[in-house]
């Protein structure tokens, strides 16, 4: 009773404070200085008909090549946790329902390709790597749920993420030589824009975010679903 | 769309069993990705369908029956 009452006191206390923070609260009447900075010249110097992705890859690159290093470590820790033991390999057949099968053949290709598509286009239609790459391991969620027998390598994803993984940071660092500075776009030429091969290295450097983390996030799923019927 | 969000934000806390609960959590983020469409922010809306509704469901029902198989044990 009493530590129930110490309780609300205390959300009492913190809604009053947060009450005045929000009161003070006014919003913006435009873009601060520096999204104006992007919006205004984010074409000119980019090329990218989307403006997010101008600013996910090229602006604040240095973040998104953070953020990558963070779901890397994710998987390796999931990898490292939930070590597969191969002594016992008891991988009892669950038996697939029809429909499942034959939805997930239909189904599988037409995932990936739009998958592929989103991060391909990631600089002129919406989405980009990160939304392809999820794509990307919800297809392969269907697959491993469709067809339980079946082996998928680790050494396949792991090989596709860590060559991705090293072109982007080259792709970076070439851009320090050739142009402005680490992870610059204008190491190829800009094209026209609104053309697939334009905005300089943008699409090459978000195909290559995409897969890495496509691959990232099915080996976590592999890792999971090969770790379901071992012992520990 | 955010009534049913908020209905099914309480089931998922309240339920007893856990299954319905991770898949009132996925409804959730279901509806938020739409909500994201209409406020225009069609990148946003991929990303929390792909992995809110998704991934996210099918992670947490892997370690469900993980941590279920372990308990059968002792």
């Amino acid at each position: 009773m009493i530590r129930n009452s110490i309780l609300l006191l205390i959300i009492a206390g913190l809604a009053f404070i947060f009450y005045h923070e929000l009161s003070a609260y006014h919003g913006n009447d435009g873009l601060n200085e520096t999204a104006n900075y992007y919006a205004t010249k984010g074409l000119s110097e980019v090329g990218a008909a989307n403006l997010v992705t101008s600013v996910v890859v090229t602006y604040r690159g240095l973040d998104t090549l953070g953020e990558v290093t963070i779901l890397f470590l994710t998987a390796a820790i999931l990898a490292l946790m939930f070590k597969t033991s191969h002594s016992q390999k008891e991988t009892q057949k669950r038996i697939t329902s029809e429909l499942l099968i034959t939805a997930s053949n239909v189904l599988l290709p037409v995932i990936f390709l739009v998958g592929i598509y989103i991060f391909i286009n990631g600089h002129l239609t919406p989405g980009g790597g990160f939304q392809g790459g999820a794509v990307l391991a919800s297809a392969m969620v269907l697959m491993l749920l469709s067809i339980s027998g079946r082996k998928i390598k680790h050494a396949v994803l792991d090989f596709i993420e860590a060559i991705s993984g090293i072109a982007f940071v080259l792709l970076g660092i070439l851009g320090i030589f050739l142009a402005g500075g680490f992870l610059d776009n204008s190491i190829f030429s800009l094209g026209t824009f609104g053309e697939l091969f334009s905005a300089g290295a943008i699409p090459v450097i978000y195909s290559f975010i995409g897969l890495k983390v496509g691959a990232e996030l099915s080996n976590i799923i592999l890792v999971l679903n090969q770790t379901q019927n071992v012992e520990k | 769309m955010a009534l049913i969000m908020i209905v099914m934000a309480f089931i998922a806390i309240y339920h007893k069993s856990l299954q319905v609960a991770v898949i009132a959590s996925g409804i959730i983020s279901l509806f938020a990705s739409v909500i994201y469409i209409f406020l225009a922010a069609p990148d946003v809306a991929i990303t929390e369908a792909s992995i809110g509704s998704a991934l996210t469901v099918v992670i947490f029902f892997y370690v469900l029956n993980k941590i279920r198989r372990i308990d059968d044990k002792k």
